[in-house]
């Protein structure tokens, strides 16, 4: 049952829904349950040919040797692809918004970088035919030394997994191999904080394994287009990625899209669709290629791993008063979504709470594994998750209720984030509070009284002097605050129990890095001349100025 | 190479196809005859989607030989409708939102169908056991469960509802 | 390149094309065979069938009940005689699997397939195999087992024959899946324990998905021997759990996994402790 509470906010807004409560069915539910809503495969055409691939077994190695003659021979086989074929052998995924180089060849070329991946397409009268001639298919292979770890991908020495980013880290604006995030001096406050907590997060690959595989079907239509039904999730990503890797105007190109048989972030790397339509270009007829379900397992993309390192330092009161937190995200062996994924991160870290010291790093690493790509809130899901178990470790070490932990540190209207950015429209208090509320969950007085709306801005909205980093860079300073590491104070009830006897050392050791740590140095005596417009005193924000955008750069749009 | 005829009633019309040797009964429908409502998800026998009933008895289409299916009696999704008026449980489904992307809803639908054709009153678990061959990424099956043992009471059936299980 | 399909009316038919050509292969259920086409197996090249009723059927001969190489898990589960098969039959895929799935089928079920058989070894069950002349032989299950997957074993399996169990307690069966109800063995254990004056007196205990095949647990069963199915009685033998057993790694457990918990569930089943 959804239930509104109308209570919270009201004066900022129009309150009468005539939509949003209501239930509401489906468009396409009639056709769910009548068998006749279309998916990409739902199509017939007359003279279809099947197209199957052959997909190295090895995670890393050089292609020394191919010869297809017998599987062109073999029967039923239309036309055997080869790299060659393709008129343009290279991409990556964001190259429709020119982020990124081009780092991946649609069929390999000299190496193999993942076991999987694909190396010659077969394009048969059947499925049969096709799986035949596949294995008459002779590659010579000479294996490579693998690497499947982010933080073994980063040593010096590992091997070099994506010749085009030769360090295993993606280089954003091809001059910064992480994102960066800093503000204020996360040393200083750990030096005079009373517990350190300091934990490793991590996940494995998570496949989206929908019901309905990877697929696509591409046909000449009569006016030298080509029409394409897939189970794209991204029908403008997959016609844009199609017309470049064939080198095609995109007006010759024909998207059906419609109906996902589950997608959750698994069909926007246009995994089939290139290799259907060149194979129609190819043999002039209806070319089918589906993936397998081994197929969707092993080489559809997955949500890419990650590991999260994250220090904290607390007072006893329960305020955090540092956040350090470190990210890899593994992207497989090319970039495709993953370069994205490490920005989102940055762009979530250090949660929705104020914490006036914050230095973050997120890396993007190739390793010898299937490519990662998009999945439900990739580049979020896994560090969130992270900070909330690091929330209840933090509210467990000085004996507070997690819950009022939250609203304690909680960012509220008019504070500064992280970002440099002022915090508006905040409602994390209010959903913790009903959060308790409904589970029956007992939170005290002062905590249920307090509320996003106060308690914010003020000297939270400062902009602290921030200690430089490894290349001598800080952060603009806002000239109108002084003494920027303490958060001041505000009414803060007693915490409920003892918190814990002084502080603990830390539990993990530091990882291991190929980059010196960072050495913190004093904040300068004044700020020196930014890059940047320094804010106006009001703080709206102002369109067409110029900013700094991670994904962009300095470019306005 | 010589294709096999088979003919067989689909949805009770008489249906004759031209099969290859070892052509499986999705293909079959598929391509022979133009019934798209069966899915492909595995080939394996794990997912379900291509669930039919054959003579009344769930088969998977996918691992069903096309030519054993001669003479026999094959109901898929597109024969439940009686013209325009939908089976209870295509109604039980819109009702309960038991689909999303909609992919498995065949499969389901068909899983269901043989339960309830055999057992008109089935428990929470008895129907839980009766999709167990069908996987659902969409819903989280308390959905489709509620929608069956929803089908079941208004056809007649008293729907036992197994002590216990709350209704999200 | 297509594959070729042969129908007979008699087994005994089907048995002479399989013996006349090697690459041949008997179609059952088609849940193995019709698989492997899927995903793309070129080596099946022909596929002999038979429509024998025979083959489908089930005979209660009083201590001993034979099974039709064609019977279906939901045939077993319709059969009130095979009721102590019902537990096994039960857990075998999903529902439009056990209308598939056949007894004969699963005696070639690759690990870590093949609950059916695990039980019918602990059961001490004989199969019947049809040769290329016509003889018929009756092979313990276990010889069978070990032989299966050698190359140019020709003949067709035509029925298990099973002992029923001394007592109704005395054969128990366990299935170790992730998913439930349906999901593919981590491990299965079966067991026949005869006990005379509460005493265990020739037991059987068999393993599924710990080798290649179904296997014997051998130490586990002389450890057993005149034993108390008790806490204390049970003790070597869960000791002996994992001796002389290599179990595989897979897709959904490593070796070293079933080692570790194959006494834990082997324990659950010996003291009737829940799943």
């Amino acid at each position: 049952m959804l239930e509104f509470r109308k209570e919270y906010f009201k004066d900022e807004r129009d309150d009468r829904l005539n939509e949003v409560g209501q239930p509401r069915q489906r468009q396409d539910m009639l056709g769910h349950v009548t068998g006749r809503t279309r998916y990409f495969d739902d199509h017939a055409f007359e003279g279809l040919l099947h197209l199957k691939v052959l997909r190295s077994p090895h995670p890393h190695a050089r292609l020394r040797a191919i010869d297809v003659s017998a599987a062109e021979r073999s029967p039923g086989v239309k036309r055997v692809i080869r790299a060659a074929d393709v008129p343009v052998n290279k991409n990556t995924l964001l190259s429709l918004i020119n982020f990124g180089k081009d780092d991946e060849p649609l069929l390999a070329v000299d190496k193999v970088r993942y076991k999987g991946e694909p190396i010659v397409a077969v394009v048969a009268e059947s499925e049969a035919a096709a799986y035949e001639a596949l294995t008459k298919i002779r590659v010579d292979y000479d294996p490579l030394p693998a690497v499947f770890d982010v933080e073994e991908a980063i040593k010096p020495g590992a091997p070099v997994v994506n010749e085009t980013y030769p360090a295993n880290t993606f280089e954003y604006h091809e001059k910064y191999n992480h994102q960066k995030l800093r503000f204020g001096d996360v040393e200083r406050a750990f030096a005079s904080a009373d517990f350190v907590v300091e934990e490793r997060y991590q996940m494995s690959p998570i496949e989206h394994a929908p019901t309905e595989t990877n697929g696509s079907i591409a046909a000449p239509e009569t006016n030298d287009r080509f029409v394409v039904h897939t189970c794209t999730q991204a029908l403008f990503f997959s016609l844009g990625t199609a017309a470049k890797l064939l080198d095609v105007p995109s007006n010759r190109l024909h998207f059906i899209g419609g109906t996902v048989g589950g997608g959750f972030g698994g069909k926007v790397d246009s995994l089939t669709e290139p290799l259907s339509i060149l194979g129609a270009m190819l043999t002039g007829r209806p070319v089918r290629y589906v993936l397998g379900r081994e197929e969707e397992m092993q080489y559809g993309c997955p949500r890419g791993a990650e590991r999260h390192y994250i220090k904290d330092g607390v007072m006893r009161d329960g305020r955090i008063v540092a956040r350090k937190v470190t990210s890899y995200f593994d992207a497989g062996a090319y970039t495709r979504l993953s370069s994205y994924g490490a920005v989102k991160c940055i762009a979530h870290v250090p949660g929705p709470y104020t914490i006036p010291n914050v230095h973050a790093d997120s890396y993007c690493v190739f390793t010898n594994r299937t490519p990662a790509t998009a999945m439900r809130g990739f580049g979020i899901t896994g560090v969130d998750f992270s900070l909330e178990v690091q929330m209840d470790k933090l509210a467990h070490k000085v004996g507070m209720d997690p819950m009022e932990f939250r609203i304690l540190n909680a960012y509220r209207d008019g504070d500064m984030k992280a970002h440099r950015r002022e915090a508006h429209n905040c409602a994390l208090v209010e959903c913790v509070q009903v959060a308790a509320e409904k589970a029956g969950w007992p939170i005290r007085d002062e905590y249920r009284r307090m509320n996003s709306l106060t308690g914010g801005g003020g000297e939270r909205a400062a902009i602290p002097a921030t200690a430089t980093d490894e290349a001598g860079r800080i952060g603009a300073g806002r000239p109108a605050s002084t003494t920027p590491t303490r958060v001041p104070a505000m009414p803060i009830p007693p915490p409920s129990r003892e918190p814990q006897p002084a502080a603990a050392p830390p539990r993990v050791a530091p990882p291991p890095r190929s980059a010196p740590p960072p050495a913190p140095s004093p904040p300068p005596p004044a700020a020196p001349a930014p890059r940047e417009q320094p804010k106006p005193a009001a703080p709206a924000p102002q369109h067409g100025a110029t900013r700094f955008s991670s994904v962009f750069g300095t470019r306005r749009r | 190479m010589a294709k096999t005829p088979v003919q067989f009633r689909l949805n009770g019309a008489d249906k004759a196809v031209f099969v290859d040797g070892g052509e499986n009964l999705l293909n079959a429908l598929r391509r022979g005859v133009g019934d798209m409502s069966t899915k492909f998800g595995c080939g394996q026998g794990t997912c379900g989607v291509c669930t039919v009933l054959i003579d009344g008895e769930p088969q998977l289409a996918c691992l069903t030989l096309a030519e054993t299916c001669a003479g026999r009696g094959i109901e898929t999704a597109l024969g439940l409708a009686d013209g325009p008026n939908l089976h209870p449980l295509q109604t039980a489904f819109m009702e309960h939102f038991a689909a999303q992307c909609g992919f498995c809803t065949s499969g389901m639908l068909m899983a269901a169908k043989a339960l309830l054709d055999r057992n008109p009153s089935p428990t929470r678990e008895d129907v839980a056991e009766a999709i167990s061959g069908n996987i659902c990424r969409c819903t989280g099956y308390e959905p489709i469960i509620n929608a069956i043992l929803d089908a079941a009471s208004k056809r007649g059936g008293q729907a036992s509802r197994e002590q216990g299980h709350a209704r999200v | 390149m297509t594959v070729q399909v042969k129908t007979f009316g008699s087994m005994s038919e089907a048995a002479a094309a399989l013996a006349s050509d090697r690459a041949a292969r008997f179609f059952s259920g088609g849940t193995l065979l019709m698989r492997a086409i899927n995903e793309g197996d070129t080596t099946i090249a022909t596929l002999v069938r038979s429509t024998d009723p025979g083959c489908r059927q089930i005979r209660n001969e009083g201590a001993r009940v034979v099974i039709g190489a064609g019977v279906r898990m939901v045939d077993i589960l319709a059969n009130r005689d095979l009721a102590f098969l019902h537990p096994v039959a039960r857990v075998v895929g999903g529902p439009a699997v056990r209308a598939m799935a056949t007894v004969g089928g699963n005696l070639f079920a690759p690990s870590p397939y093949g609950d059916l058989a695990v039980a019918l070894l602990a059961l001490d069950a004989t199969v019947m195999v049809q040769g290329a002349y016509g003889g018929a032989q009756q092979t313990p299950l276990e010889q069978f087992l070990a032989g299966r997957d050698r190359a140019g074993s020709s003949g067709l399996v035509m029925a298990v024959s099973v002992p029923r169990p001394a007592s109704p307690d005395a054969f128990r069966f366990r299935k170790v899946a992730r998913v439930k109800p349906k999901g593919v063995s981590v491990l299965s254990i079966a067991a026949h324990l005869p006990a005379t004056g509460g005493r265990i007196a020739g037991a059987r205990v068999a393993y599924g998905a710990m080798a290649p095949t179904p296997i014997r647990a051998r130490a586990v069963e002389r450890a057993l021997e005149g034993r108390t199915l008790d806490a204390a009685g049970i003790a070597p033998a869960l000791a002996a759990a994992a001796e002389g057993i290599s179990p595989p790694t897979d897709a959904l457990a490593t070796a070293w996994y079933r080692r570790e918990v194959v006494s834990v569930h082997l324990r659950r089943l010996l003291l009737g402790e829940g799943s």
